[in-house]
């Protein structure tokens, strides 16, 4: 393209300005793994070139896989959640330090940290474009309820603090509920995106807001009950309180109506104060929060407000610029390392070191929300907006919590807190945003789906394949032609995906789209008969 | 190591810190204070005229535009005086924007469309705009509700122009420079 105006408008790829901020980023996380050496041992960590190549090892190949594969992704995700995640690696560290025992869980969340970034590298090979997840809608639904569902299971599942959210395979633990979370955005999306229109126009209208009718919304409130029910049973609020928003914020997103924000808010409000009724727990949880600075919820075991009020000391110890890194005290604050990890960064990097970590997380949901607008289909729109709501969701329930502002709930602080499952689910939820982002930012001739064709091939679509195509869409107009009843909605939306995705055509056409060809219009045949092939 | 030293190190950390929040903030400054400008042209534009530096960015991007108007006369015989670009204004999709450059762009309700259309009174490959002889040519791919440019139905391909409106469902597309 040699029009300005367009050149203007082309979207560059920025790789060349990710590298220079992953490697501004190594260079934060090891310094702040030094300082933490400095201020505890007065001495540089021994191991200090050892972490810091792993550390450089695993952004670098991110780095790379984001060239190779989604050259037009977003250059600000990857070097964000390195600098996240490596803040929270020397925090973590330090907190071990000052514990009595040594457990190097350090060490051990730079391995989850490993498989973390291999499973964004994986989902960035494998997912060419994101649009292949709308086909597996109910399949994620109903993944995400098993994932869900998991942990009850006897035997498997394990009780820890209270809460029965984790699976346990001899040593390991895992929270299934993060890679739910996941599931089950992709699942609103892929519903939502078909149903918008049922959701906003059709149903009775009562007090000026419009309700759905029972048959577009049941299967999604069946989800979210499920969803919130099993969490209840498993006694963990704050991922209830999680899937809620993010529901609720999906919904928005899909008919951008404020009604249903508003009923959401008084459902919220409703199950509130019903949870507070019915769970002991959770009414701890209020009064330690109500009455933090009191004697009696101070010394109360278990379930007083210690944690909580050692964490506001910790933090007001901290002040504008902390007491710096391994010169602090927050191992006096119980779960120092995950629950309380901000509370631990704000005593030792104080407000000015805080700011940071609370703009990053603002500039990961900036990305994605701005990936969310510019993508050209609803199902991106709305995976992108929910995804990116809840990493900004969590970070509101956790800093609010740490901070006093509302109760405190039992979420891990993405990227930073100690946890293996939080860590990987996050990952992945980064490479889905950069895969969107990369469909977002990528011109149209340079398009590379390898899973839905948009643009036509005339070399390889042989005449059989041709002839397939064209019945696939004659089908595809009937369907059309009948779509006038509501019920017959579901199976024409679905079906031209799903029909093309068992048909030998749609192999040929994968591979196909596996080579990328940015053709210019002048090097196409003109005559040539497109009518067919084109998909 | 002294303690002097230490609160050198400290301080420098937080430097470092401040400087890749600044750094990202610089990657996404279009982005993130919403002054919309070509990447080198405008900063040229800019130093040649100081005074544009205090005009509103909308302005900016105007005489901008007008300047890259008569741009130098492309090498390449491809479409020249066509659309460059194609935004969505009205429909779920509205603000969306895409640029035309070669490749066919394809309309409908499938999730394998270049603009996906998520609407009832769309098809699943409802049309698509295809270059054909130099030019960009819409084309209706068999639609049930049809494809509208500027109010009217198409029966034929359709040779785009500068401002044209294209309806698909409740879809209104325009053509830009």
């Amino acid at each position: 393209m040699s029009d300005s105006v367009s050149q203007a408008a082309r979207p560059r790829p920025y790789r060349l300005a990710e590298l220079g901020l992953i490697i501004l980023a190594i260079v934060a996380s090891t310094s702040a793994y030094a300082l933490v050496g400095l201020g505890v041992d007065d001495a540089m960590p021994t191991d200090i070139y050892g972490y810091m190549a792993w550390l450089t090892a695993l952004a670098l190949l991110i780095h790379i896989v984001v060239w190779w594969k989604a050259k037009y992704a977003d250059p600000v995700l990857v070097p964000i959640a390195v600098l996240l995640n490596g803040l929270g690696l020397a925090m973590i560290h330090r907190v071990d330090l000052g514990r009595v025992e040594f457990l190097d869980s350090a060490t051990q969340q730079l391995i989850w940290m490993t498989l973390g970034v291999g499973l964004a590298i994986t989902v960035l090979i494998v997912l060419r474009d994101h649009r292949w997840l709308r086909r597996y809608t109910y399949v994620s639904g109903f993944l995400a309820l098993f994932f869900l569902l998991l942990p009850l299971i006897p035997g498997l599942g394990r009780t820890i603090n209270g809460a029965r959210i984790w699976i346990g395979i001899g040593p390991l633990s895992f929270q299934p509920g993060e890679i739910a979370k996941i599931l089950l955005a992709i699942f609103f999306a892929g519903y939502l995106v078909a149903y918008r229109d049922q959701l906003v126009l059709a149903g009775p209208k009562i007090l000026g807001i419009r309700f759905p009718r029972l048959r577009d919304f049941g299967p999604i409130v069946i989800a979210w009950i499920a969803s919130v029910g099993v969490l209840v049973f498993e006694r963990d609020l704050g991922t209830s309180l999680l899937f809620f928003g993010l529901f609720v914020a999906m919904l928005y997103v899909a008919t951008s109506k404020v009604s249903w924000i508003i009923i959401g808010m008084s459902f919220f409000a409703a199950g509130a104060v019903l949870a507070t009724l019915l769970f002991s727990h959770v009414q701890q949880r209020i009064d330690g929060w109500l009455n933090a600075l009191t004697a009696e919820e101070y010394n109360k075991t278990p379930g007083g407000s210690y944690q909580l009020v050692q964490g506001l000391f910790g933090m007001a110890n901290g002040g504008l610029v902390g007491t710096g890194l391994g010169e602090g005290r927050p191992n006096m604050v119980p779960y120092a390392e995950s629950d309380f990890i901000y509370a631990s960064f704000g005593e030792e990097l104080g407000m000015a070191g805080l700011f940071v970590i609370l703009l990053c997380y603002l500039l990961i949901f900036e990305r994605g929300i701005r990936t969310a607008q510019k993508l050209r289909d609803g199902f991106g729109t709305l995976l992108a907006a929910g995804l990116s709501f809840t990493i900004a969701l969590q970070v509101f329930v956790v800093v609010g919590g740490v901070t006093r502002l509302i109760p405190l709930t039992g979420l891990t602080t993405p990227f930073l807190a100690q946890g293996g499952s939080s860590l990987v689910a996050n990952w992945v939820i980064i490479a889905l945003l950069l895969r969107m982002s990369d469909n977002a930012r990528r011109p149209v001739d340079e398009f590379h789906t390898g899973v839905l064709k948009i643009t036509e091939d005339p070399d390889s679509t042989t005449a059989s394949a041709r002839r397939r195509k064209k019945s696939a869409d004659d089908s595809d107009r009937t369907d059309a032609e009948h779509r006038n009843s509501p019920s017959d909605r579901t199976s024409s939306d679905e079906s031209p995906t799903t029909v093309h995705a068992t048909t030998p055509a749609d192999e040929a056409v994968t591979t196909n789209l596996s080579t990328r060809r940015p053709s210019g219009p002048d090097q196409r045949p003109t005559d040539e008969p497109t009518q067919g092939g084109d998909r | 190591m002294s303690e002097f030293t230490v609160t050198v190190f400290r301080f420098a950390f937080f430097v470092i810190l401040w400087l890749f929040v600044f750094g990202v903030a610089g990657v996404l400054r279009r982005d993130i204070f919403g002054a919309r400008r070509g990447p080198r042209k405008a900063k040229k534009n800019k130093a040649a005229r100081g005074s544009s530096r205090q005009s509103a960015p909308a302005q900016n991007q105007q005489t901008q535009n007008q300047q890259a108007q008569p741009a130098p006369v492309p090498s390449r015989p491809a479409p020249r005086a066509n659309p460059g670009s194609i935004r969505v204004t009205a429909g779920p999709m509205a603000g969306t924007s895409l640029i035309l450059s070669g490749a066919p762009v394809t309309f409908g309700r499938a999730p394998d469309n270049t603009i996906v259309i998520d609407d009832d009174f769309a098809s699943s490959h409802h049309a698509r705009i295809i270059a054909r002889n130099g030019a960009w040519v819409l084309e209706d791919l068999s639609s049930t509700n049809g494809t509208f440019v500027d109010g009217s139905r198409i029966t034929a391909p359709f040779d785009l122009g500068i401002g044209t409106q294209i309806t698909i469902g409740h879809t209104t597309l325009e053509t830009q420079s």
